[in-house]
Parts: C-alpha cells; structure tokens; sequence
C-alpha cells in the first residue's frame, strides 16, 4: 500500500472519531459534507488552473501524525520566539493545532468581546449563533484543502467582537507545528473573526515551526457593515515545512479589509487570499510580501469578488526570489454585471536575485459590468545595474548596495502596515531575511 | 610641486570590441579645475565613467594614477572611498531609499575607509543641512527617496549637494549643466565654486561653453574622436564657441 493511501486511511479514521465525539449538530452536519467533498476531490493536481504551478504530490506522499492536545511545554521556546515582543494585546498559542492556555496569555477583554479557543466555543452552550457563521456556499474543486480544514479542524481561535468595540492592541494568534517523537505531524488550525458592525480589530496569525509538518490552516473573517478588520499573516514556517494557507472574508457594507501577508517560510507554501464583497461600498486592500532561496516553492493567490456596486479593491504583491525558488502569483478579479462603480486595482511585481530563480505571474480579471476602473501590472525583474553602481560610485561595497536595492523593493509593501510596532517587527523579519539573500548574491554571481 | 593628482597616459578604452578612446593623455593637477569639451560621440562621457569605474569598458592600453597609484585597478567603491565622485549626467532614480539613509551609508562607508569615527545622527543631520544651504535645496529632500520623481534640475543639485557631504578629491562632473535652465545653472555652479580647493581637483565634462562662464576653469582640453586633439586656457572654450568643434577637425586628423 503507498502512503497516500496509507494516510487517505489515517485520514478518514481521524475524521470518523471527530464524528463521533460530541458537537453540535449543525457542525457535524458541515464536517461530514466537507469530509465527502474532500475525499471525493481529492488533493489538487497540477491540472487545475488554481494549481497549474504547484504539485502538491510531496505532501501526499508524506506520512503524518496528527497529535492530540497535550503536554506543550516542550515547543514553549518555540512558541515565544514566534511572538511578537514588545506588541501589548492578547496572544493565543498552538501547539500543533491545539490551543496551550499555558503559553498564551488573554488579559482584561471589553464586555461581549471574544476572544478564545474553538474547540473550548464549540463545546460551549451557546453554538447557535456559530452556525450562523458558516458559509453556505461549497467549496470548489480548487479548495480541496479548505475542504479538508474543516473535516479535521479540531481547534484554532474565534474571536468576536461586539458592535461598536474597537480593538486598539493586535491579537495575535500564534501557531507552532513540530515534529513528534514519531515523526512529522499535520494540523488543520481554523479561524473565525466575526467583527460587528462598527467594530474595529487587527488579527496577527503566525505560523512558525521545526521540521517537514504539514500545516493547512483556513482563516474566515467576517467583517460587518462599516467595521475595520485587519489581517495578518506571518508564514516563518520551517523551511522544510508544507504550508497551506487560505484567508476568506466576507464584507459588509461600507466595511474595510486590509490584509497583508508576509511569506518567508516553507519549502513548499500556498496562500489563498478570497475576498467577497457582499454589500456596497466596501473596501479591501490586499498586500502581500514574499522572500524565498534555496529551492523553496511559494505560490500566493488571490480572488476577489465584486458581488456589488461602490467597492474598492487595492493589490500589491511582491516577491523576491534567490537560489533556485519558484514563486508564483495569480490575482484573480471578478466584477460581476451587479457590481458598477467598482474600483479594482492591482500589482504584482517580482525582483530576482539569481538567475536561476524562477516567477510565474498571471492577473486575471474578469469583468461583466459596463462602469468600473480596473487595472493591473506585473513585472519581473533583476536588480537594476545602473542603480547599482550609482551606490557603489559612492562608496557602498556591492552587498550593501545590494541589500539597499532590496530592501527599498521591499519597503514598498512593509511600510503600508499601519501599525509602527508591527511594522518595526515585520522590517526586522523581512531584514534578516533580505540580508542573507543579498550577501549570498553579491559573494555569487551579483559581483561579476 | 605637488604630485599631479590624476595622470592619464595613453588610455584606449572599447566598449563591445568597438574603440571609444584611442590614446587620451592629461594630467590634472591638485586644486586645478579643467573643463573637457568635445562634440557628441566623442568619448566624454565614456572617460568619466572609465575614471568613476563603471563596468563594461575595456581598457585595451594606457594607464590611469591618481595621486601616484594605479586607479583602474580599484572597484568603484574603493575609488569612491578614496576620494573620486562622478557627478552623473544622469543621476538614477532609487525608489524606496531615502537620501540621508543614502549619504550617510555612503559618507561612513569612506569614513571607515580613511579611519575615522562614523558620524552619529545628530552631527549627520547638521551637515546634511549645511550642506543644502550650498544649492538652495530644500529640507525635505532629505527624506523623499534619492532622485525619485525630482525634476531634472533637482537631480543635477542633488549631484553637487552629494559632493559637498561627501568632500572628494577628484571630481568628475558629467555634463552637469544638460538640461538646466540658467537660473539652475548658476546655483550649480555656485555651489561648484564654494567647493573648489588646493588639493581639489574638478573635471568638468560639457559640450558647451555656457557653463564655464559660471566655473571658469583653469584649462581646457578638446575631446574629439577619442583623443585630446587640443589644450589650452579658458580663451579655447570661447574660441570653440565662436567656431564650433567643426573647425578642429584638421587639429584632431580625424574630423568628428
């Protein structure tokens, strides 16, 4: 028997005892549709166009063990190196998808504002108004993985915050994998940020860890009518690692959405941000940020979906790639005959330090509405020579020069974070990162 | 007398298999300012990206001292942190990184290099402001990103406003005064001219005449075809002007 089968039979026998521990009916009811779906469609290939740049085989392939919540004391240096320091608001930690109340620390919460374990919400009295959360539209074939999350998802975070509360300090949600003593291990985190209307809050989601786990995290964000929601997500995931990701929010009217994702990590990543417009005058910008070397694969999606008229869309995505790493873009836009007056723009730019390194970057708009203002750009490109040697011209040696142009490429999209604490830490990440790629091409074949 | 501080003897230079300089030799002395003028195509521009060490020339013959050692063997940042500055004809627009993160990077990076402390932020910012007095630039250049959307007179006082922090020895002025207008003009060249010294040397690279009656220089060479076809004092500018560089084709045996 291969191991994709072997782990097909690991899979549906998890999925059979999370069936039958308890929870509430409308939750099964969704976990044994998404189940089906999943094993029907089973892991992407290569032939679907959301996956036409990525070959998932190594991860089904692998074998992994999905722990039970336990003793996390052991991934407690981990778990701290991943935090932000010096950010005040709560902090949530996983371990391996299970929530560690021991590493994560809540402090005082504004009346009515939630902020806690899934599994712990899912177990409390009052379910009735998380079914109303879900999402009734299925998954498709491109969302296998999604499908799977909330088949397995057995923890991760809900955070719900009130009408009117604004939330100044992040919360951030810290999630660390690591092997087991019986090797890899997988983990399905789920998140749900329901914010009121009139409500305001920044969601860190921080995915590090040791070692070839399999993360597939999903993160659904509700943002109500005129509310502010901020996202996120911090992907320092082992370079070994298999990480999955996928981020969908839904906006109200007159909401405002604003994500940022920074990629460093995994050998092979995946990110998936969704947006739906479902009301008018929305507003969402979509940034995102990735550094890669070595021999890593990072492939970053967007969609956002203009369902109605007066919403804004804003993108800009930009990746670095060194070694022999394969990044790729796909913006997907689509203005549907209801949506007039949309505002979509976007651009995807890529900067490659060896030759070797490899981008594919596709925008695809679709648009069925006659009175929009859509526009896209991508570019790929090397370090600009002439730049370079106007820098070395006065004085700077070839990797400070090197470091400079990239980090300047760079700080197009770190500076749009808003926040200046997490902007500091975000520029420090991004720094160290820039850094080691930028002296590795200036000792390489940058100097010639 | 002191040593000169930059002799070029015999400088063939290609680019792509294609000879640009076929034999150049001058000598500029310390705190002289000497211009070099010469048509289109003449290899003005490629001389002074040759002496500032920009790849992708092949210096076929010839050798190039500065203050008695061999300058083409130096990387252009050795060069630079050893007191030579090209001012570019066109400065490049780096978006993203700021001017004073710039020029302090640089002006540490050459004072490391002559051994001296590196300037802390207060002192930094100090100098920085002085120095714009020189070209009437204002205070917020300092933080918009170097050359980015500046005009084009901008660009040419954010060259000379880079040579008064940085102070060089040697100074190469590539057509500095293409595309300024004459009251920029004046200010470039007076800023220029506050930064004249003993043991300054200028090179100023032009095509016209206009901007040696703003920095009048010690000696004039003509540049055609590769060669200095002609030498003299700041009378050969205004001769050129009057005759155009058409009237030194028979001087240089090779008309351009």
């Amino acid at each position: 028997m291969t191991s994709h089968a072997t782990m097909k039979d690991a899979r549906t026998a998890r999925w059979a005892e999370i069936d039958r521990g308890a929870a509430p009916a409308w939750l099964q009811a969704a976990r044994r549709t998404a189940f089906e779906r999943s094993m029907a469609l089973g892991f992407p290939t290569t032939r679907l166009e959301a996956w036409r740049h990525t070959d998932v085989t190594p991860i089904a392939r692998a074998t992994f063990a999905a722990p039970e919540a336990g003793e996390s004391s052991r991934m407690a240096p981990l778990a701290a190196a991943a935090t932000l320091a010096g950010i005040a608001g709560p902090v949530l930690v996983f371990v391996n998808g299970h929530y560690a109340p021991a590493l994560s620390k809540s402090g005082a919460l504004a009346p009515g504002v939630r902020i806690e374990s899934l599994a712990a919400a899912w177990a409390g009295r009052d379910t009735a108004r998380l079914e109303s959360y879900v999402d009734p539209e299925p998954e498709t074939a491109a969302h296998a993985f999604t499908a799977l999350n909330t088949a397995l998802a057995v923890d991760g975070a809900l955070i719900v915050i009130p009408r009117g509360v604004r939330l100044e300090a992040p919360i951030q949600l810290v999630f660390v994998a690591g092997p087991e003593s019986d090797g890899p291990v997988e983990s399905h985190p789920r998140v749900l940020v329901v914010a009121g209307p009139d409500s305001q809050a920044t969601v860190v989601e921080i995915h590090a860890g040791q070692g070839a786990s399999f993360t597939n995290a999903s993160t659904e964000i509700i943002v109500g009518d005129a509310a502010t929601v901020t996202h996120h997500r911090i992907q320092r995931a082992s370079e070994a690692a298999f990480h999955i990701a996928r981020t969908q929010a839904r906006l109200g009217r007159d909401a405002h959405f604003e994500s940022f994702v920074l990629g460093l990590g995994a050998a092979l990543g995946r990110n998936d941000v969704d947006v739906r417009f479902d009301a008018t005058g929305g507003e969402c910008t979509l940034d995102g940020l990735w550094i890669h070397a070595g021999t890593q694969h990072a492939d970053h999606q967007t969609f956002v979906d203009h369902r109605e008229p007066h919403c804004t869309s804003r993108q800009l995505y930009k990746g670095v790639l060194g070694g022999t790493a394969h990044g790729v873009f796909n913006g997907r836009v689509l203005v549907r005959p209801n949506a007039q007056q949309t505002n979509a723009q976007q651009r995807n730019n890529n900067l490659l330090l060896s030759k070797a390194a490899l981008v594919d970057t596709k925008p695809e708009l679709e648009i069925h509405a006659d009175d929009v203002r859509c526009t896209h750009g991508a570019t790929i490109g090397r370090l600009d020579s002439q730049a370079l040697f106007y820098l070395r011209s006065r004085g700077l040696d070839a990797p400070a020069a090197y470091e400079m142009l990239v980090q300047a490429f760079a700080r197009e999209v770190l500076e749009r974070t808003r926040d200046a604490a997490l902007r500091a830490a975000y520029d420090g990440m991004a720094a160290e990162r820039l850094l080691a790629l930028a002296a590795g091409i200036a000792a390489g074949e940058g100097a010639a | 007398m002191a040593e000169p501080l930059l002799e070029i003897r015999g400088l063939h230079v290609e680019v792509d298999g294609k000879p640009i300089l076929r034999g150049i030799d001058l000598v500029l002395e310390q705190g002289e300012v000497a211009a070099i003028m010469g048509p289109n195509g003449s290899g003005k521009s490629t001389l002074a990206h040759v002496l500032a060490g920009r790849e992708g020339y092949q210096v076929t013959q010839g050798e190039v001292r500065y203050l008695g050692r061999d300058l083409l063997a130096l990387p252009a940042e050795e060069r630079a942190r050893e007191g030579v500055f090209l001012a570019f004809q066109y400065p490049v627009e780096i978006p993203g990184v700021s001017n004073t993160y710039f020029m302090r990077a640089a002006l540490n990076a050459i004072r490391k290099h002559r051994g001296l402390e590196e300037l802390d932020g207060l002192d930094f910012v100090k100098l920085l402001r002085e120095k714009l007095k020189l070209i009437h630039l204002e205070q917020d250049l300092l933080n918009r990103p170097v050359n980015a959307g500046f005009s084009g007179g901008e660009k040419k006082r954010n060259e000379i406003f880079q040579m008064a922090v940085l102070e060089p020895r040697l100074a190469i002025l590539d057509e500095t005064d293409s595309g300024l207008d004459i009251d920029a003009l004046r200010i470039v060249s007076d800023g220029v001219n506050a930064l004249r010294g003993k043991e300054r040397g200028i090179l100023v690279v032009t095509h016209y005449q206009r901007l040696l009656t703003y920095i009048v220089p010690d000696r004039v060479h003509v540049l055609a075809g590769g060669r200095i076809v002609k030498t003299g004092d700041r009378t050969l500018a205004l001769e050129l002007e009057e005759k155009g560089y058409a009237g030194l084709g028979a001087a240089a045996g090779n008309p351009a």
